[in-house]
């Protein structure tokens, strides 16, 4: 809500209120309580409703290690323009405990917002003077008008009703999300969600000095959809056209495999969950193998033990889809909490020379399309494709145009003719790429394939021979040299050259271009480029790193022993450029804005010291 | 560059999975007024197998083939499927579409075919330490799924490929380059093993009864489910004389399960189970619980009716509008 942020502070007590009305062009609005208030589900709401307004929306959350009981956080950010990420600061903070207002009150701008439980929060006096307190008795309220017995149920829709109140929000459509999410429950259950909404959006913030309304959205209208980066993912493959899946269940992966599990049937197709990862990149290799590219996928630990497999799917030159929904690393880590650490396991994760394509989706919206792409690149060049998702990406909520499916979905069904003859490994294909004959294909000559992690000659035999394997070697490299140089050169954010350059991959793309955006306002010459085709990289880079003083790579993974952080480390083996640096940050928290430029202003005062 | 799928299908694409079959009704791609006749063992093998003369593996391989000609079955319609070791070599032995896939880990490959495409049979080849040391769990699992497929382990109670280390199978005492004071980590019984898991077929047979084991795969293959085949299958060089004592022709005997014998009694089964060294060859068990084949193709059939006779572009575009 920057362009009120200032006239937030709060006045001295001295004559009447009366409410004024602000426009804002967006606001960050943080609730933060247990996970059993059910804090996700307003945060969904207000992302939804977002989403049928021609709004732009970006969430944060976090889920609590523990399955119940542990703090919660919820954050969205809800705006008229381009909302790129979910927002340094909050405006408003909704508080229901005590420890909720102590642990986010830091998270809250200066002037901001804190509304809370009165009934379980203490406000502290030193922070009296710079948060606007405005304490509302959300329990008791909540029980009086939902009955006596619901406890702790139904606060979460009487904050979401004060909040309504507090930003103008369209209360018909809220009613309608609302009953859409209990539908098919008691229709009392309906009533009590509405009652509690209607008593916060009737409850009048007396203490509070402005009602905030959103500006008209500049977005074209069109249908929106809204969801996460593991919903996006899911979907993409199901449009895509994979009909089989196979996982074993690790956070923040499996919301992923569940939702494959409950879709899939509808389409025809099957999700097994396996005994263990290894069982389950085995069982989607072999149905790629069958005929139509399958998806397995994981997290962190779950991704070393497919690493065998998918060296064998180099290989033997099989398809394959392996999702990786990054979490905090090594070992079994910080499970909850976003990393890009493993992008070398992506990359290099495999004995021997295997070359394998990494890809990672930017946002919610790319997770949809990157999911199509992979499966695309797996089937074409034969080869395992990882798409490098992470725990940001899959849990925050955003809302996309909808896709436009009926052009977009593929049917990926096995062509079955028969062939005269077919060598599975062909050495006479110029660009290495081979052409995958499904078993259940009857071969005239009577020569069948056999897929193999032997090295093998062109019908799959073993062979020890070392004219093949430097041969078989190049092919399988040169396949990738190949889909290198069908990629697309990113674009430069900002102008082509300048002072610096950030470079950017996966989910810090939003924090990025906003800093870059903040740069370009204050007329300093830094602009950005996001790579999402990190193995192999696309052409151009160089070019475009030579149009800067200085190249930054920012990640959110350790720096290393040699003072580069994972993409930074490939971009200098790659260039070996000496603009290249790296600034990475280890918390497993996103990328604040603010963050970012500080990390950046030591490169940028020293660019304007000598000049 | 030639993308995987390029036109429709002259023969029928298989629908996600079908109705399991028993036996019978696969595929055949016959050219117009083509008679195929049943392949000969020349149209069936292919390279001269690198197994070491007198190996058991060979008895085993010829009866695939045999089995492949007497069934009628042709390479449009199966796949052989193996790990590694000397015995999962197998695929390259045979001219049909296969599969030497990594260490162990040949049962959640194949699942991956039995369950996406039900137009092919699927036969999986092994060795013990590819089946109950490695791929121990996914043994464990693929039986208790009771995926559609069957699996022959060629046990030879002793690792061959990598020269003779102790494997699972390895009576207590066998020296090994491992052990070299003796086994003394207790033997896995097969037999046990796959009751245990919930095999639906459970049967055991030696290389060197060749018509045992023919009887034994046919039964395996024309069983609904998992079918499971322990075979005795001697390695000359690293465990020479291991299986004699099954071997009349070695003045040991073969003795075959009591005629009287319930297969269906899983008790029983396991009383045949724990007979010592050479114990009973034959049928231990069958069930005929429903195969996950049939139970997954249960559940699609009744989602697919659930979304009725929508597109399917009309039924993501269904759920799109829900997250509206
Ligand atoms: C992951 C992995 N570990 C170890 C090996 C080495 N290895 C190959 S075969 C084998 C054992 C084979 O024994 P068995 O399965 O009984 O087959 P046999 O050779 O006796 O037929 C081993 C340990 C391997 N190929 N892969
Ligand atoms: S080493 Fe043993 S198992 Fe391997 S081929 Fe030779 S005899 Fe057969
Ligand atoms: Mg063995």
């Amino acid at each position: 809500m920057s362009e009120v942020a200032t006239t937030w502070a709060k006045q001295p007590d001295t004559k009447p209120k009366q409410p004024s009305r602000l426009k804002v062009s967006e606001a960050v609005i943080r609730f933060a309580g247990n996970s059993q208030d059910g804090i996700q589900a307003i945060g969904g709401f207000l992302a939804r409703l977002a989403g049928r307004s021609e709004q732009e929306v970006m969430t944060f959350m976090t889920i609590p290690a523990t399955i119940s009981g542990g703090a919660s956080i919820f954050q969205v950010r809800i705006g008229s323009g381009e909302v790129l990420s979910a927002g340094d600061e909050c405006d408003v903070l909704v508080a229901f405990y005590q420890h909720s207002y102590e642990s986010h009150i830091n998270s809250l701008k200066k002037g901001g917002i804190v509304l809370y439980d009165a009934e379980h929060v203490d406000p502290k006096p030193e922070w009296q003077q710079d948060y606007n307190h405005v304490g509302v008795p959300i329990s008791s309220l909540t029980i009086e008008a939902i009955g006596g017995t619901a406890k702790d149920k139904g606060k979460n829709l009487f904050a979401l009703g004060l909040v309504a109140k507090m930003f103008e929000l369209n209360t018909t459509k809220l009613e309608k999300l609302i009953t859409e999410r209990f539908a098919g429950k008691d229709t009392s259950v309906v009533t009590t969600a509405l009652n509690a909404f209607h008593a916060g959006y009737g409850y009048t913030l007396g203490e509070l000095m402005e009602t905030f309304q959103f500006m008209e959205s500049h977005r074209a209208a069109g249908d929106q959809v809204v969801m996460n980066g593991n919903e996006a993912l899911a979907y993409g493959l199901l449009a895509a056209g994979v009909r089989f899946g196979a996982a074993y269940p690790i956070t923040p992966w499996s919301e992923v495999m569940e939702i494959l599990r409950r879709e899939l049937p509808k389409y025809g197709g099957t999700f097994v969950q396996c005994e263990d990862e290894i069982a389950a990149v085995s069982m989607a290799m072999g149905a790629s193998y069958a005929g139509r590219v399958a998806v397995t996928g994981s997290s962190g630990p779950g991704i070393s033990l497919k690493s065998e497999s998918i060296s064998w799917g180099v290989m033997a030159e099989v398809p394959l889809v392996i999702v990786d929904v990054q979490r905090g690393g090594p070992s079994t880590g910080l499970p909850t909490s976003v990393e890009q650490s493993d992008l070398n396991i992506a990359c290099y994760g495999g004995h021997g020379d295997a070359p394998r394509v990494v890809v990672a989706p930017a946002n919610v919206e790319d997770c949809f399309y990157t999911a199509i792409e992979a499966v695309n690149i797996a089937r074409t060049f034969s080869v395992p494709v990882i798409v490098l998702s992470d725990q940001s990406i899959a849990t925050r909520i955003e809302a996309l145009p909808e896709p436009k499916i009926q052009k977009i979905c593929q049917d990926l069904t096995p062509n079955l003719r028969p062939v005269a003859d077919h060598k599975p490994y062909d050495l006479s294909s110029p660009d290495g790429i081979p052409e995958h004959h499904a078993p259940g294909t009857r071969i005239l000559s009577g020569k069948y394939p056999i897929l193999t992690g032997l090295e093998h000659d062109e019908y799959g035999h073993p062979t020890a021979s070392p004219k093949l394997h430097a041969a078989m070697t190049a092919k399988r490299r040169r396949k990738l040299q190949e889909l290198s140089s069908s990629l697309p050169t990113p674009r430069v954010y900002g102008p082509e050259e300048g002072d610096i350059l950030l470079v950017g991959w996966g989910s810090t793309v939003g924090p990025i271009r906003e800093a870059v955006d903040r740069y370009l306002a204050a007329g300093d010459k830094v602009s950005s480029i996001h790579i999402r085709h990190l193995n192999p990289l696309p052409p151009g880079l160089d070019i475009i790193f030579g149009n800067f003083r200085q190249v930054l790579v920012i990640e959110m993974n350790d720096e290393g022993l040699y003072g580069y952080g994972q993409l930074a480390a490939l971009l200098r083996a790659r260039f070996m450029d000496k603009r290249l640096r790296s600034i990475t940050k280890t918390d497993g928290l996103t990328w604040k804005v603010k963050e970012i430029r500080e990390r950046v202003k030591p490169f940028l005062s020293d660019f304007a010291r000598r000049r | 560059m030639t993308p995987i799928v390029t036109e429709a299908p002259t023969t029928q694409a298989p629908t996600l999975p079908a109705p399991s079959r028993t036996g019978g009704t696969f595929t055949v791609v016959n050219r117009p007024g083509e008679e195929r006749k049943a392949l000969t063992k020349k149209e069936i093998a292919a390279d001269h197998p690198t197994w070491c003369p007198g190996c058991g593996d060979f008895s085993v391989l010829a009866l695939y083939f045999k089995l492949i000609e007497k069934r009628r079955l042709f390479q449009e319609q199966f796949v052989s499927i193996a790990g590694i070791g000397c015995s999962s070599r197998f695929p390259y032995f045979v001219q049909a579409h296969g599969v030497h896939y990594i260490h162990g880990r040949a049962l959640p490959f194949a699942t991956g075919i039995s369950l996406t495409r039900p137009d092919l049979h699927v036969f999986v080849f092994g060795g013990d330490g590819d089946a109950f040391s490695i791929g121990g769990n996914h043994f464990t699992h693929a039986a208790r799924k009771n995926v559609k497929l069957t699996y022959v382990v060629m046990d030879n109670f002793v690792y061959g490929l990598t020269k003779k280390q102790t494997s699972p199978t390895s009576p207590l005492g066998f020296k090994s380059k491992t052990d070299m004071w003796g086994a003394m980590d207790q033997p896995i019984n097969p037999m046990k093993q796959a009751l245990a898991a919930g095999a639906t077929f459970v049967a055991r047979t030696t290389h060197s009864n060749p018509n045992h084991v023919l009887a034994m795969m046919e039964a395996a293959m024309d069983h609904d489910g998992f079918g499971f085949i322990e075979c005795l299958s001697e390695c000359v060089e690293f465990y020479e004389g291991a299986f004699d004592a099954s071997n009349p022709r070695k003045g040991g005997q073969f003795v075959e399960v009591p005629k009287d014998h319930n297969v269906a009694d899983e008790i029983a089964a396991y009383r045949l189970a724990d007979q010592p060294f050479p114990g009973y060859f034959g049928v231990f068990y069958k069930n005929g619980r429903p195969t996950k084949n049939a139970n997954e193709a249960k559940i699609i059939a009744d989602q697919r009716a659930k979304v009725g006779g929508l597109k399917d572009w009309e039924i993501l575009k269904k759920s799109f509008d829900r997250m509206k």
